[in-house]
């Protein structure tokens, strides 16, 4: 067999029952390409969901009556379910959000404007989504501290050696990303920490690409705050996390304010609810968190390994397949050092435009800037093109993929 | 291909995206403006010199995909010495086609345009150019 056939047989058939999917099972021509910026779901955790609202529906933690304590089992047992796929033993410390972006937002908020004061330093990372950026960015303006970026070495990777420089003894809050959602490069998170640790900074760690593609074993990483999305994960959209270190979270103050999340509510003050209620106000989204566990179980089901090891071999075969195209650029460092993610530029023809002709082949890729407009200045690129993969991709997915950019150059015009 | 593909990528289209018109900065302008799609990260600038009533010069330059490059270029061609009421008329005729309400009056080059109508997320790119314009004409206005 010749190379490129060994590369394709690796991948040749998804790692899932494509059955477990309606929406891929239903359109044979779709190449959905896109699971960085969302998975599909699978059946398993809509039934879930459904069943919820079916069976067990009732506000939790409020009514004296058997299915309101239905409903609270529902949820506690999915934050527990949650917590053990995520590698986090002192389950109370997950808090229950929105998804990434709310969960650093919380801490920006809650924690940042208790503890970071004028002349301090916060430090990210070049390659930042947007939601690791701007939080940041706008607490260093409100109080006054020093916002910095550790840059990128050649090759898309964090230079360490800046970052070093960059986390002087004022250092507040080190946040970085586990993997870059632009350019699917892994960090290296335990060379991170230690750098960060030489300072007293909160140590944040986007997980939002890092929890979906392989085994995070939070607590083993030694930060101090963990944020993911369940949507990114096979999860329903409007849930996902933030883990923080209990003492952390016990000194840290509340976000929101409300319903759930107080002990006593005196007329002049009021005092605050244990772990985790005390950061979840409101009536929480408990089909969205009984979705999630769902989605854990489901990828423990298939492990963690083995869909490290598909995308690995989707991207070796992609990458191999590329270089069919002529003026094909893949940015980043190379496929060992990634996830499932292929960020390109092709001569000539703007991202948008790939998109739209890739779309008309069933294929779909995000183009753009991919929420990360600080990288794409450093890259000297306004856009790209962005093709990621996941449990229910297959080497079919990369063949319409190479064949649509060969037809992408020919309806542009280039020979 | 689909043949709507074909109509959005015309031959006219990818010229003018090669090889866009009045592509340059303009010193001497009566205004300019900015136009930013924070979708895709395109930007443009247009620049506008008036002449009494009657655009003298129009230019622009910036970055973006085929069909907001090349529609920013027909938009030079097409509103290069006409007067601000042929000018707001053209707009008019221009975004009543894009957006999916015929072509009526629609004449030379900007005929290629037609195609955007047929992809919604793709009105954005093709006007980028044009909002601009009148933001410039705006600036440029005493």
């Amino acid at each position: 067999m010749n190379p490129l056939a060994i590369l394709r047989k690796d991948c040749e058939r998804p790692i899932v029952n494509l059955d477990d999917f309606s929406l891929l099972d239903e359109r044979d021509h779709l190449h959905y390409l896109d699971s960085a910026a969302t998975t599909q779901k699978p059946r398993a955790v809509l039934q879930a969901m459904q069943s919820y609202y079916e069976q067990h529906n009732a506000n939790p933690h409020r009514g004296a009556y058997e299915l309101s304590a239905q409903s609270t089992e529902a949820y506690e047992r999915s934050r527990k379910r949650i917590a053990r796929f995520l590698g986090v033993a002192d389950v109370d410390t997950l808090i229950f959000t929105r998804g990434t972006t709310e969960s650093l937002n919380v801490l920006a908020t809650a924690w940042g404007r208790a503890n970071v004061k004028a002349g301090d330093r916060i430090v990210v990372t070049r390659m930042e989504h947007h939601a690791n950026f701007v939080p940041w960015q706008q607490l260093a303006l409100a109080v006054g501290a020093e916002f910095v970026i550790a840059e990128l070495a050649p090759g898309g990777v964090l230079d360490l050696d800046h970052l070093a420089q960059c986390c002087t003894p004022n250092t507040k809050v080190v946040a970085f990303g586990q993997v870059s959602n632009a350019l699917g490069t892994i960090n290296p998170v335990s060379e991170i920490v230690r750098i960060a640790r030489t300072t007293g900074a909160l140590v944040v760690c986007d997980g939002a690409q890092g929890v979906p593609h392989f085994d995070a074993a939070v607590d083993a990483l030694g930060v101090d705050a963990y944020v993911f999305s369940g949507h990114k994960m096979l999860g329903p959209m409007g849930i996902g996390g933030l883990v923080v270190r209990r003492e952390i979270l016990e000194a840290m103050p509340p976000y929101q304010f409300g319903g759930d999340m107080i002990a006593l509510v005196g007329d002049e003050r009021s005092t605050w609810n244990v772990l985790p209620h005390k950061f979840e106000a409101g009536t929480p989204n408990v089909a969205g968190a009984v979705g999630l566990a769902a989605a854990a179980q489901y990828l423990d089901g298939i492990g963690m390994s083995r869909v490290r090891a598909h995308e690995a071999a989707l991207l070796a075969y992609t990458t191999a397949r590329l270089t069919e195209v002529p003026g094909v650029t893949v940015l980043g460092p190379p496929p060992e050092r990634r996830s499932g993610v292929v960020s390109f530029v092709l001569d000539e023809v703007h991202p948008h435009d790939i998109a739209q002709v890739l779309d008309s082949a069933g294929v779909c890729v995000r183009s753009g800037h991919h929420c990360a407009q600080p990288l794409m200045r450093a890259l000297k690129v306004s856009a790209t093109t962005r093709a990621s993969f996941y449990v229910y991709n297959d080497a079919d997915d990369v063949d319409a993929l190479i064949v649509a950019l060969l037809t992408t150059r020919d309806r542009m015009g280039l020979a | 291909m689909s043949a709507e593909l074909e109509e959005l990528y015309q031959s006219i289209i990818l010229d003018h995206n090669r090889r866009p018109q009045n592509f340059r900065v303009m010193e001497d302008a009566s205004g300019h403006a900015d136009g930013l799609n924070p979708l895709c990260g395109d930007q443009v600038t247009v620049w506008i010199k008036l002449d009494g009533d009657r655009v003298a010069d129009v230019s622009f330059q910036g970055q973006g995909c085929a069909i907001s490059k090349a529609s920013a270029s027909l938009m030079t061609q097409a509103v290069k010495g006409k007067t601000l009421a042929e000018t707001q008329a053209i707009f008019d005729r221009f975004h009543a086609m894009v957006t999916g309400q015929g072509a009526e009056g629609i004449t030379g080059g900007m005929k290629a345009l037609s195609g955007v109508s047929k992809f919604p997320l793709r009105v954005k790119c093709a006007s980028l150019g044009w909002h601009a314009m009148k933001a410039a004409l705006d600036d440029a206005a005493p």
